[in-house]
């Protein structure tokens, strides 16, 4: 059987044996974000299929360049011949770290709903601390969070929250919103955003109980948690998925997570619910445009005058279908977009954050930056939570989620000005 | 379901090509693929006819009699006035780009082999060996797999008209040890290096020699550092192609791919394509797998230019038989079961060499026995049978006129 065979979801098997169809070829090297700058990682390919096969199942990795991969995945997208090169690497980083160990720190950014919990009821004294330079460089001595990479500010009052009062009108079209952690925690407001342009499109919005996907974990080599996280998560949004309601998500990456990354990374391919919610969930864009493609969105936007960068993320990328946000912005009179000239903005999750990866993660984003701030954009748009705060932290200018626009556009802000957000810190 | 009116399947040069002019022509296009294409191992210049398979030096002169001589072959399809027009089109695409159909170049490649091809980017035009100027081959010590001695004595033994000798240079990129020819390239773009560059080499020239780099001169801006290094250094200046990543692939790859952008075509990419739908002859979705969801595409027309074997377009069977991968369209010229497919020798003629989809004058596909399959499909690059790229040194200008043809035919020109 051939890989044009087999399901585009590959189990362990087939997934490590996809390295032999590398040919060499080099094109996931010339699109590598991260070998492009710096020299500490020596490319996917040489990482990925050359060196697995000196790698065993049974031992730990010996080559500590593979910390440096950022995980954002572009060189499985560009890869002509289907080796699942960023799948192969992140398990090989986990296997790893079985060897070095996972960090306190590591630990800690991996699990955003837990530091959600704690510090939402003391979310004024946690942002204080957070903006705390002198305990910022604190932190970055003891923990290796760096003093300057962007962290969000906790809203103080979930998204849950406020969902729990919220009532959906009844209608024939449902959707399962999946919010994740960082819509819940940091962008409420966001997620308030989502269910409204959803629901002025008819379609009635259910927030299902549900939990972090695991990709924080799965990214830091914490494969086991992440697979408890992703199992969680997916055995709460099946029944959704069964009874045929789709599943729509605003974290593009956790999205990603759910379609795609959980069942290969972590060898989750034969999970019945897993498989019947990766069929079922969308990126929230890519719903709206699949309402749009059937006549069914509402395309009666008032003008919004906003000249923006557009960034699709690595990991929208990974979806696989296109840039729906683009096809979306271009409905709002008065958006001006142009497209961002970067494959990745560095963040890449949790990536950016880290001490001996903060200087990397700002060169890789340092065109993008640059183009957003030559531009005199009045805000970049992305898909992404990590990417907005990373990139809005960079550049100083807003950065928003494509649904903001929208939303905006369709005059659901209640005829006040959206609040302009604080720059993340 | 969406619908385009054309979908294109690959993201090579000859779906590149089609899906830009027909996106410029004001369709609305949909390009999917599995990953990137050849361009980025395609040293980009633009072969139309080198061998025939005596070494060709008029290709215009020649193609009448060579498609005389092998019916099938995809250039009868597009005739050659259809690869003159092609021609043209890219070189209103892609600034620098000179040469025609009249007289081929011939170009050393990374072993000094003359190689003869019709349009080349301007940053490799000095390096025609009908000129008989001395030329000094520059390499990096630190670039892999281009060595100046080794080019250079390749140079001298077989084109002795020209003179030539290695200039090897310690310069490497910062922090960097094993670098690739993309690397270079990204330090070219630096004008600090290109300033230690000309420092290292000015002294170690001689008079009227012609300098001679790896294919590494920047990638954002080619045109701008050949020009300036040939100010500077006082010499005419010019690229030799080097083995993948080929940097001025990946050139043309963003030139066809930023104009793509700007003409409103779409580009989804880490997909397969895994069948179509039909009503009688006429295709009408396309289906695009993507993680464990197939999605149904409607469109007018779909341009097959997934390429060959070795992209996955087709693929060989352990039982012998062959298959196009998106559509299942049919695979003509693959020796019958047991019959041999691969000749003892690598560099012989072998049997299953012009497999490959068959199509008539228009690019549809055929049958085995000559009928057209569908309508509404076209067929460019490398997927097509009837000729052996490799050997003719006909690749890219195949892939770039039956591109340019598959559009053509959409927009009823």
């Amino acid at each position: 059987m051939s890989l044009y065979d087999a399901e585009d979801v590959l189990g362990p098997l087939l997934m490590r044996g996809s390295l032999d169809h590398c040919v060499k070829c080099t094109i996931c090297e010339t699109y590598c974000p991260v070998a492009a700058v710096t020299p500490l990682f020596p490319g996917p390919k040489y990482a990925g299929p050359q060196a697995e096969r000196f790698r065993s199942a049974d031992e730990p990795s010996p080559d500590d360049s593979l910390d440096y991969c950022s995980g954002c995945g572009i060189c499985t997208q560009v890869c002509p011949q289907g080796v699942h090169i960023a799948e192969i690497n992140t398990q090989a980083r986990a296997r790893l770290k079985e060897r070095t160990g996972v960090s306190l720190r590591d630990r800690v950014l991996a699990r955003p709903a837990l530091a959600g919990r704690l510090a939402t009821p003391v979310a004024p004294v946690a942002n204080a601390l957070l903006a705390n330079r002198p305990l910022r460089l604190g932190i970055e001595k003891v923990a290796g969070v760096h003093r300057d990479a962007a962290l969000p500010r906790f809203a103080g009052e979930t998204f849950r929250r406020w969902a729990r009062t919220h009532h959906s009108p009844p209608a024939a079209r449902r959707v399962a919103y999946f919010h994740g952690c960082g819509a819940n925690y940091f962008e409420p407001e966001l997620a308030r955003m989502a269910v409204a342009v959803l629901e002025h499109n008819g379609v009635q919005v259910d927030v299902p109980k549900q939990g972090c996907c695991g990709l924080p974990l799965q990214s830091n080599g914490l494969l086991d948690d992440a697979r408890t996280s992703v199992r969680r998560l997916a055995k709460r949004l099946a029944p959704f998925a069964r009874e045929g309601i789709d599943i729509v998500g605003t974290s593009t990456s956790c999205t990603l997570m759910l379609k795609r990354e959980a069942l290969e990374i972590l060898e989750l391919h034969d999970d019945k619910d897993l498989r019947i919610v990766s069929e079922r969930t969308y990126d929230i864009c890519e719903y709206l445009l699949g309402l749009h493609e059937r006549g069914e969105l509402d395309t009666e936007f008032a003008p919004v005058g906003e000249q923006v960068i557009y960034h699709a993320p690595c990991q929208q990328q990974g979806h696989g279908i296109g840039k729906p946000a683009l096809a979306l912005l271009a409905l709002i009179p008065g958006v001006e977009v142009d497209e961002s000239v970067a494959a990745c903005c560095g963040a890449a999750g949790t990536y950016g954050l880290k001490r001996e990866k903060y200087a990397i993660a700002m060169d890789v984003g340092a065109p993008l930056f640059d183009q957003i701030t030559a531009h005199g954009s009045t805000a970049s748009i992305c898909d992404s939570e990590t990417c907005r705060w990373h990139i809005q932290k960079a550049t100083r200018v807003e950065s928003l989620h494509p649904i903001e626009l929208l939303h905006r556009g369709y005059g659901l802000a209640d005829d006040q000005p959206p609040p302009r957000r604080t720059h993340a810190r | 379901m969406s619908h385009h009116d054309v979908i294109v399947i690959g993201v090579g040069l000859a779906g590149l090509v089609a899906a830009v002019r027909l996106a410029e022509a004001g369709a609305r296009v949909l390009v999917v693929a599995k990953g990137i294409g050849a361009t980025h191992l395609s040293p980009c210049t633009i072969d139309v006819l080198g061998y025939a398979p005596e070494r060709v030096d008029h290709p215009l002169e020649r193609l009448p009699s060579f498609l005389q001589e092998r019916p099938g072959h995809p250039y009868g399809a597009v005739g050659a006035e259809g690869i003159v027009d092609a021609v043209d089109w890219l070189k209103a695409h892609a600034p620098g780009y000179s040469g025609s159909l009249e007289r081929n170049f011939l170009l050393p490649t990374a072993l000094g082999v003359p190689r003869p091809t019709a349009v080349v980017p301007a940053t490799m035009a000095h390096g025609d060996l009908r000129a008989a100027d001395a030329v000094a081959v520059v390499g990096f010590s630190a670039l892999k797999d281009f060595h100046p001695a080794l080019l250079a004595d390749g140079l001298r033994r077989l084109t002795p008209a020209v003179e030539a000798r290695p200039i090897e240079l310690d310069l490497v990129p910062a922090g960097r040890a094993d670098v690739s020819s993309l690397g270079y390239a990204r330090a070219f773009d630096d004008p600090d290096f290109r300033a230690r560059v000309v420092t290292h080499l000015g002294l170690r020239l001689r008079a009227r020699e012609r300098v001679a780099f790896p294919a590494v001169l920047g990638v954002t801006a080619a045109d701008a550092v050949w020009t300036e290094l040939e100010g500077r250094l006082g010499h005419a200046v010019f690229e030799i192609p080097t083995l993948p990543p080929s940097v001025p692939g990946i050139r043309l790859h963003r030139v066809l791919s930023d104009a793509l952008r700007r003409a409103g075509g779409t580009v989804r990419l880490n997909v397969v394509a895994t069948g179509a739908e039909h009503a009688g002859s006429r295709v009408t979705a396309l289906r695009v797998r993507s993680g464990l969801r197939v999605q149904r595409h409607g469109a007018d027309w779909i341009v097959v230019a997934s390429g060959g074997f070795a992209s996955g377009g087709l693929e060989l069977r352990p039982d012998g038989s062959a298959r196009e991968t998106a559509l299942g369209l049919p695979v003509t010229g693959v020796p019958s079961h047991g019959a041999p497919r691969f000749a003892p020798e690598y560099f012989a003629r072998h049997p299953v060499d012009q497999a490959g989809v068959a199509v008539d004058g228009g690019l549809r596909p055929l049958d085995g026995a000559g009928g057209r399959v569908y309508e509404n499909v076209l067929v460019a690059g490398a997927t097509l049978a009837g000729c052996e790229p490799w050997r003719e040194k006909s690749g890219d200008g195949i892939s770039l006129a039956t591109g340019y043809a598959a559009a053509g035919e959409v927009l009823g020109r």
